[in-house]
């Protein structure tokens, strides 16, 4: 069987998150990734997938691939993105997401505007909901809630310094099966693998967690896949396809 | 009536941003998990934390806090401080620990009947 290298870049807010720009619209995230040679993308927003459907619908037939995917926060504030290979399954995932974030609303005086938009960046509806919230789960329920609904477990940004398993956590906790780790932009590869040691046995991937335009495909990682799916994904976290990445961008 | 400026004197805290220095503290919270000021924090708190990341100033802001003191030495970031001075919100720093900067400012606010 032949591989193909694919360039992912698996981590991308759009205007659905409330720290997102608001100019990063499924469209324009889109044609920037696909400008800076992106093969596959996930859009990941803050405990909310409402813009996932349209990105997915808008990649058909443009030569990207669109995973929809969510960035879940776990009460102990640790953000893991879950991947989907599908709109059901996201669908049915936002449901109990939303089912265990606390109520609150969205504060206008934030400004921080949570846009569910369509393929002409027109604005359908303001999520009202406060996404930068935590959810009620715990990261070990995240996760099985996850694998539970079909989808793969990504621990965010690991090297950072808040909001991510090892900040919150110190380590990672055992029993968690997380499907892969990723290191942020912010730390290079020699340093990632000087720190995370003790983790060589998962499968690493970088992204940009863009949040603006201009950070889309400021990391990434190359797969070496079949096809670019989420199944061919899957199979990489587990060891049986190729991944690499350095520090700088992947051609 | 303990003022957000008499804490920042008192303590010794190295003013970041200063916000409104003029509002009362009418207590204070402690907590790094910023889900937690948002479920158990009260107008008025002033808050302790090693937290430095922008989503504490939207905390201070939904909950009313009078102020925000980050311990351990750290620093706001960047991002935080501009979102900070377009909130009004004070952010103070100190070097000390949140364990000690919690027992000066207990003493403080009890001596003040709060």
């Amino acid at each position: 069987m032949s591989y193909k290298r694919f360039i992912a870049d698996l981590h991308i807010h759009t205007c659905l998150s409330p720290c997102a720009e608001l100019d990063m619209t499924p469209r324009r995230i889109i044609a920037t990734a696909l400008k800076r040679g992106v093969d596959i993308i996930a859009v990941s927003d803050h405990n909310s997938a409402e813009n996932a459907e349209i990105a997915v619908r808008i990649a058909e037939d443009r030569g990207i691939t669109v995973l929809p995917a969510m960035e879940i926060t776990s009460y102990e504030e640790a953000h893991v993105v879950a991947l989907f290979d599908t709109i059901e399954k996201i669908a049915a995932f936002q449901e109990v997401v939303y089912k265990n974030l606390p109520d609150g609303a969205n504060d206008e005086r934030l400004r921080a505007y949570q846009l569910v938009v369509n393929e002409k960046d027109e604005i359908l509806s303001f999520n009202k909901r406060l996404l930068f919230n935590a959810t009620l789960f715990s990261l070990k329920d995240l996760v099985d809630a996850i694998h539970s609904h079909g989808g793969l477990a990504v621990a965010s940004h690991i090297d950072r310094e808040f909001f991510s398993v090892i900040s919150q956590f110190g380590f990672i906790p055992e029993g968690i099966q997380f499907d892969a780790l990723e290191i942020s932009y912010n730390t290079k590869r020699a340093k990632a693998d000087a720190m995370f040691g003790a983790y060589r046995s998962s499968s690493w991937i970088t992204s940009s967690d863009a949040h603006h335009l201009d950070d889309i495909g400021r990391r990434t990682t190359a797969f070496f896949l079949e096809e670019a799916s989420f199944e061919e994904i899957a199979r990489a976290f587990k060891g049986e396809r190729r991944i690499e990445w350095s520090d700088g961008v992947m051609e | 009536m303990l003022k957000v400026t008499d804490i920042a004197g008192g303590l010794g805290l190295d003013i970041r941003v200063s916000g409104d220095m003029h509002r009362e503290a009418a207590g204070c919270y402690i907590s790094d998990l910023l889900s937690d000021v948002m479920a158990h924090g009260k107008e008025g708190d002033i808050w302790i934390t090693l937290q430095t990341h922008p989503n504490i100033v939207a905390v201070a802001v939904i909950k009313g806090l009078s102020g925000i003191i980050i311990t351990n030495g750290r620093s706001p970031e960047p991002d935080t401080v501009r979102k900070a001075e377009s909130e009004n919100i004070t952010i103070l720093t100190t070097n000390r620990t949140t364990f000690e900067t919690a027992g000066l400012l207990y003493n403080m606010l009890m001596a003040h009947g709060s």
